[in-house]
């Protein structure tokens, strides 16, 4: 059967997609962005998913205000980068994992979550960053990816304890598909960030470590963190955060299992107007088709 | 009974809910065209030919033409919709930010280097941070030395 090996949590600021294109990641500003990623590309390498189930948000890219569904599962056999604004990412198409989509699809609204299937979309910078800081700048993606996308643009967007919840309802749909497949699941998105008004710009390092040290330690009780103290305390846009507890909701210790391991940790200023951070957690292994 | 909407106290900010988005539909709506080379042709060639094209208030459309965001905000858009405007003016969204405090491109850039805004005096309306309503706007502009 398929099982979930490891969550990664990672930011996705466009202009590290932009500083990567156009061959700025050795400058000393971006640098220390991407020299947090080299021991992550090197463990990808080394532990190389079949899929990655990679949770981002839309930035008005896909979904305008004709649509704003809050959890949305891609589908489709191919995804193509989007042109933002300023013309597409020069990245590779995102090939998804049709058969693994749509099992999860079936299972996790058979477990109570409304998902909207998605079967034509676009991916913008927030899917496609992540990838790039995770694989670098290769010809293709390493493996398929299953995009899914989470309503944080327009208010209210989903609770933590409802994020935390579907993480749970996607790891169990995971382990009931039957092809042997190591998947990844990634939330993305954060940290602390505001891009609007005259409290642009702010940044809250405390509270963005803390929130790390309650996503490792305690996930259940961050997650009934309500709305108002991530925006408050991380931006109007920090409230991107929930998605990481969709990833965190899927990992084995929150079904009982044994406790994740810390492979890598790391926390940068700025990205632009953002607080990078970034976690790499791993289920134990045991081998695949063994009993749990 | 009106909506909880518990983030009205705090500073310098302006979520985006279904009242917000509503009042902003064309606005969004708008930006998102923005997305298609042939139409950022044909705004940039006459904006208000092209802001006639969609039904949006005149306060909209003036908002949009004096590139000011926080008015554009203010009457129902949202930044990731905005920023297709700025991705039409070739600006980055740190610049699109930085407009937003009053700040000069560098004071912005130079603010975050330091890592960023202080959350400290920016929680709720009424402390002494510098989003606070009484200390607009920020940088040279507001005719104060940067620490």
């Amino acid at each position: 059967m398929a099982r979930i090996t490891a969550s990664v949590y990672t930011s996705h600021v466009p202009a590290i997609g932009a500083a990567l294109d156009l061959g700025k990641s050795n400058e000393p500003y971006w640098k220390k962005v991407f020299d947090g990623y080299e021991f992550s590309k090197t463990w990808l390498k080394e532990n190389r998913p079949d899929v990655i189930f990679l949770v981002f948000n839309d930035h008005a890219t896909a979904f305008s205000l004709d649509m704003i569904p809050t959890f949305a599962i891609g589908t489709a056999a191919e995804f193509q980068p989007a042109d933002e604004g300023w013309g597409p990412r020069p990245v590779p198409k995102v090939i998804g994992h049709p058969a693994l989509a749509a099992h999860i699809a079936q299972s996790v609204i058979q477990q109570d979550f409304d998902l909207t299937i998605v079967n034509k979309m676009d991916v913008d910078h927030g899917l496609t960053v992540p990838l790039s800081l995770m694989c670098g700048q290769p010809q293709a993606w390493p493996c398929p990816v299953i995009p899914f996308a989470v309503n944080v643009v327009q208010y209210p967007v989903p609770s933590g304890a409802r994020c935390f919840a579907l993480g749970q309802a996607i790891g169990r749909a995971v382990e009931s598909y039957d092809e042997l497949l190591k998947v990844q699941i990634w939330g993305t998105g954060g940290m602390s960030h505001q891009l609007q008004g005259p409290r642009a710009g702010l940044i809250n390092s405390a509270w963005d470590n803390a929130f790390l040290d309650r996503l490792i330690a305690d996930p259940k009780g961050l997650a009934e963190m309500p709305h108002i103290e991530y925006v408050r305390e991380a931006g109007s846009e920090g409230i991107e955060l929930v998605m990481w507890l969709i990833a965190r909701g899927a990992m084995a210790d929150v079904a009982g299992g044994p406790p994740s391991t810390i492979v890598h940790r790391f926390y940068q200023v700025p990205a632009s107007n953002t607080a990078v951070g970034h976690l790499i957690l791993e289920n134990t292994q045991t081998r695949l088709g063994e009993p749990q | 009974m009106s909506l909880d909407k518990p983030y009205l106290d705090v500073p310098g900010t302006t979520i985006f809910d279904a009242d917000q988005s509503r009042q902003g539909y064309w606005l969004n709506q708008f930006c998102m065209s923005l997305m298609k080379a042939e139409n950022r042709a044909r705004f940039k060639a006459n904006e208000r030919a092209y802001l006639d094209e969609w039904a949006m208030t005149e306060e909209q459309k003036q908002a949009v033409m004096a590139r000011d965001l926080n008015r554009c905000i203010e009457l129902g858009g949202n930044i990731y919709f905005l920023s297709k405007i700025g991705a039409t003016d070739g600006r980055s969204f740190q610049q699109m930010a930085g407009s937003m405090t009053g700040m000069t491109e560098q004071e912005y850039r130079d603010m975050m280097v330091r890592g960023g805004r202080s959350i400290e005096g920016n929680r709720y309306v009424g402390e002494d941070g510098d989003a606070q309503p009484h200390r607009q706007p920020q940088g040279a502009a507001g005719g104060k030395k940067e620490a």
